[in-house]
């Protein structure tokens, strides 16, 4: 079974790459873009008996901050 | 005072805080590494030292707090014996939860290094009684992850409990309330962006560092 996880900075929580990019977009003359969010994606091939709760202590465990982080699961 | 520096791959100052320890203590810390499951009885201190633990991959400090070390840090940090965490260190125990927050990339995006001054908020704990409250030391940094991230209830209830031990006195990274150092609630715990290991000598331009080891071997005694 493949997940995606998504793992984001929570709102709230100031993102200064996510501004960097923004600038640099902004640079590029591309206007209108009021915001930018970086994140990370996880790509997971796990047996197929992995039970939804092991993905989630994943995720808690390890995978994201959730001081910071909010994530989402994806399956394919 | 015995003392351990904890070893992960990618520290590189743990040298640093092991002739730190040295100077201040007269005997040579037990440098344990991160494999091993237990750490030698008896330590008076536990350092995790700054450096770019498992290449900073993931979060900083992520995979090292899950490492079987690190678990028994935290059963002896909850079991009362004082534990510092320097930079990476400071990173590494956010992730264990044993102290709250977390370390995030500093807010103008670049690596600082240099000198800074820092204030001392409390003198009371077993770190900082070696300073008197409200004087300004200084102590070099060297991180790109040193902004300090809590929610404003946490960051209340910190200040509230006289938990910030140490302030930056001009912001360099971005860090809520100007954070530079957090104690857990019973003290035993500090973790602290810049390093008080490398200002140990006069050489060095000052002992301002070598004052919290002082007085830490002074307070534990």
């Amino acid at each position: 079974m493949k997940l995606r996880i998504i793992v984001t900075l929570k709102n709230g929580v100031l993102d200064p790459q996510g501004k960097a990019i923004q600038h640099a977009l902004s640079g590029l003359g591309f206007d209108g873009v009021d915001d930018v969010r970086a994140g990370k994606i996880f790509e997971l091939d796990v047996a197929d008996w992995t039970s939804d709760s092991a993905i989630d202590e994943m995720c808690r465990k390890l995978l994201a901050n959730t001081v910071i982080e909010n994530y989402r699961v994806e399956r394919a | 005072m015995k003392t351990a520096v904890i070893v992960f791959p990618g520290s590189n100052c743990d040298r640093d805080i092991a002739v730190a320890l040295e100077a201040v203590t007269g005997r040579k810390p037990d440098m344990v590494w991160h494999g091993e499951s237990d750490l030698p009885e008896g330590l008076g201190l536990i350092a995790l030292p700054g450096g770019f633990s498992y290449g900073d991959y993931l979060r900083c400090g992520a995979i090292a707090a899950r490492s079987p070390v690190v678990k028994a840090v935290v059963e002896a940090a909850n079991r009362g014996t004082p534990v510092i965490g320097i930079c990476n260190g400071f990173q590494v125990l956010t992730e264990t939860g044993l102290l709250p927050g977390a370390l995030m990339r500093n807010s103008g995006l670049d690596f600082v290094c240099r000198d800074v001054p820092l204030s001392v908020e409390n003198s009371q704990s077993i770190f900082t009684s070696g300073y008197r409250a409200g004087e300004t030391i200084t102590v070099p940094v060297a991180h790109h992850d040193g902004n300090y991230f809590a929610d404003a209830e946490t960051l209340d209830r910190l200040e509230g409990e006289g938990r910030v031990a140490f302030r930056y006195a001009e912001d360099i990274n971005g860090s809520a309330r100007g954070i530079a150092g957090v104690l857990n609630q019973a003290g035993n715990v500090l973790g602290m962006m810049p390093h008080p290991e490398r200002r140990i000598e006069a050489a060095h331009g000052g002992i301002d560092g070598r004052r919290l080891f002082e007085g830490l071997l002074h307070a534990i005694a």
